[in-house]
């Protein structure tokens, strides 16, 4: 009995303890996270945003949860009915998942495992089965085309991503995300890789399908693109997913770029904030970015954000790679 | 192995779509995102306007022209207005005129605020359309303070405009126009040199001048092209021939050229209202022949014979002399026009109108054919088309 209690369920307490407390903060962020795009935007449009539920409408995000979640899940006749409640699930989960790598302060991580900037590449590469079985399932037209869009764009931007992610491990010598962060200690890497952090940026607007690459939901062509047949919760989970995965990439691009937890400089009034308030803020002001992005551009064409990754991204990154490699290794500063 | 027939897909574009600027049914046959064919299907929004206005009175037919264009619908009663007058042969007050041209001119900033706002909001950027909206609100309160609605004004009337000037609006729109260029600058600020804007206007959509002219293009759409035709500089009427204003043109007649006609015509408008405003007459502001137009009040608590034309009026209107014609203005979209035929009774024998917007979208097709489904919607923002006026 002793086995069992200290065995299998006294470990099971604890990770689904830690998952907890990964999941509930990320949930109330993606809630947060809502009204902040609202206000952000409203502010920049010259209007108010949320306003009337609760003190300045900070209650809005519940509000629009519940209301979501008494609406009617509406199943179209000719949807495939397994896929089509599969998509959105499988999406929200995916989102999930992927913030069992992410550490948000020193030792703050459920799973720091030795390839869990891999881990996190995979699980993000998932993502566009969701989009996929969400628009095939629909059976119907919109649906369809933003299906299709959608995987041609993950695909591509995920190739230059890569190459992004290569430079960096080529000065960090490990996938270990902690590892990452503290190869940052002398100078956060958005210095010194200026460019790849550019680009790394745009390529995480275009992979969480963010204006000006939202094309797969491109609201005056294809109206919502693979979800227009999906209504209350299986909608919300989409939701919640889109603005989990919106977060975890800008967590990525703080890991990867602006040195995690670390604070800016390690001096008497930074570093009494604790690592994880730096962490936030970090995450706050590359959210920031992503958020007055979508109130000042236009879209993208399909065939133009095709160039731009293939023909653009593409080639500089890999010109970047060679280059960061041929740097580290006449100098000599390649990490042991 | 024979070769299979692929079928193209066929998406239904609308009519409830939310770039279809109204109720456009586009059935476009695509292969992939390219468009093979568009078949704009109009009539969703038809309310028989013309043979409707057969059955009123003149001044009865006037609301029905604010309802055509709803974006622009002062320029409309202008065109019915003016067409009127032609058949009774006068000729409106020098103040209602500068009152009407100031108008008109208000009304185009108005509809291009909306047109260039919901075009950039088709391409994918949705801020400009708040500040644009900002600004088209302080027009709406001109049109409230002279004419007591703002929208459907139903000001200008046969033989004038309805209501003087309120005092101290003409010094509140001549700080509108002090303020509004600093809008239009924001504006471009955010379109105009912004490379994405650019990627998705410039050559999307061209019209060669022949096309334009083939197709019977008039207004940004024709100018665009680089015609530099203008009713108000061609046949001026009212007092257009007295001010002095620019006709901007575009080169090749792409979505980006129509766009920047379009924001140069804005701020030629503020010009014209400027210059109106200064050289504002005095006067009536209507026709003083009480067979036409009503008498004052006061008037009419004294004077029998002023009852008698008030009560006459406002049941069995005014005889037209019998007569035909063909009376246009530029109207913000194009040629706006009203064919109007008189039997010498009190309502029109036939009021047939020419809507520019109708003939923009026919070239629907045309112009779409081989962009992509994205171009479509850049390519209808572009054209300015309001369903009011098409399906009439």
């Amino acid at each position: 009995m002793t086995d069992f209690w200290s065995g299998y369920a006294w470990p099971f307490a604890i990770i689904v303890a830690q998952i907890m407390a990964i999941v509930v903060p990320l949930l109330v962020a993606v809630a947060y996270l809502t009204y902040a795009e609202r206000k952000v935007i409203a502010a920049i449009q010259l209007r108010k945003g949320p306003n009337v539920v609760g003190p300045f409408g900070l209650l809005q995000p519940f509000a629009d949860g519940l209301k979501l979640l008494f609406k009617e899940t509406i199943l179209p006749a000719g949807a495939n009915r397994i896929v089509f409640l599969a998509a959105p699930i499988l999406t929200f989960a995916l989102a999930m998942v992927a913030w069992a790598v992410i550490p948000v302060a020193e030792g703050w991580v459920i799973a720091d495992i030795n390839v869990g900037i891999l881990f996190l590449f995979a699980i993000s590469s998932l993502g566009v089965y969701g989009v996929i079985m969400a628009g095939w399932a629909s059976n119907s037209k919109y649906p369809f085309l933003g299906a299709l869009r959608s995987a041609a764009q993950m695909v591509s931007y995920e190739v230059s991503m890569g190459f992004v992610i290569i430079t960096v491990l080529l000065c960090v010598g490990s996938l270990r995300l902690t590892d990452i962060v503290l190869a940052q200690q002398t100078v956060w890497f958005a210095i010194p890789l200026l460019p790849m952090f550019v680009i790394f940026f745009v390529s995480v607007l275009a992979e969480t399908n963010r204006a000006p690459f939202d094309l797969p939901e491109g609201e005056s062509e294809l109206v919502a693109g693979y979800f227009v047949e999906y209504s209350a919760m299986s909608f919300a989970l989409f939701f919640l997913g889109e603005y989990a995965n919106m977060i975890l990439m800008s967590a990525i691009t703080t890991i990867l770029f602006l040195g995690g937890w670390l604070p800016p400089l390690d001096i008497v009034p930074f570093n009494w904030l604790p690592g994880i308030v730096w962490f936030a803020l970090k995450v706050a002001l590359v959210l920031f970015c992503f958020l007055w992005v979508r109130a000042t551009f236009p879209r993208y064409r399909y065939d133009q954000l095709m160039r731009l990754g293939w023909k653009v991204f593409l080639p500089f990154t890999l010109v970047w790679v060679v280059l960061t490699a041929g740097v580290l290794v006449t100098f000599d500063w390649l990490p042991q | 192995m024979a070769e299979a027939a692929i079928k193209p897909l066929t998406l239904n574009f609308g009519p409830q779509h939310p770039a279809a600027h109204g109720v456009l049914r586009l059935v476009l046959e695509m292969d992939g995102e390219v468009i093979e064919r568009a078949d704009p299907h109009i009539g969703l929004l038809h309310r028989g306007t013309e043979k409707l206005i057969e059955y009123k009175t003149y001044l009865q037919a006037v609301p029905y022209f604010d309802r055509l264009d709803y974006v622009s619908p002062m320029n409309q009663e202008h065109a019915f207005a003016l067409a009127t007058e032609k058949l009774l042969g006068i000729q409106v007050p020098p103040r209602a005129q500068y009152i009407r041209v100031l108008f008109s001119e208000l009304t185009r900033i108005a509809n291009h605020l909306l047109n260039i706002t919901t075009f950039a909001l088709d391409v994918g950027a949705m801020t400009p359309l708040l500040w644009g909206f900002e600004e088209r609100e302080k027009i709406m309160e001109f049109y409230e303070r002279v004419s007591g609605a703002r929208l459907h004004s139903a000001y200008f009337r046969p033989g004038g405009v309805h209501q003087d000037l309120p005092a101290g609006l003409l010094d509140d729109i001549g700080r509108f126009c002090e303020s509004f260029p600093k809008v239009i600058d924001d504006l471009e600020d955010l379109l105009t040199g912004n490379r994405i804007f650019l990627q998705r206007t410039v050559d999307i959509g061209v019209v060669p001048v022949e096309t334009a002219l083939d197709w019977g293009f008039t207004g940004p759409m024709l100018r665009g092209s680089g015609v530099p035709w203008d009713l108000r500089r061609a046949q001026p009427y009212e007092c257009y021939d007295q001010l002095d204003f620019q006709i901007p043109v575009g080169k090749s007649g792409d979505c980006f050229d129509r766009y920047l006609v379009r924001m140069e015509e804005m701020r030629q408008s503020l010009r014209i209202i400027e210059q109106c405003i200064e050289k504002m007459p005095d006067g009536p502001v209507m026709v003083e022949n009480q067979k036409i137009t009503p008498p004052r009040r006061g008037e009419m608590k004294r004077s029998m014979e002023a009852l008698i034309h008030h009560f006459k009026l406002y049941t069995e209107g005014y005889h037209v002399p019998p007569g035909e014609t063909y009376t246009a203005v530029e109207a913000p979209k194009g040629e706006f026009a009203v064919y109007l035929v008189s039997d010498g009774s009190n309502r029109p024998y036939k009021c047939k109108i020419r809507a520019p917007g109708f003939a923009h979208l026919a070239a629907m097709d045309h112009l779409c054919r081989g962009h992509m489904l994205a171009d479509s919607v850049a390519i209808l923002g572009s054209m300015d088309i309001v369903f009011g006026e098409v399906d009439r």
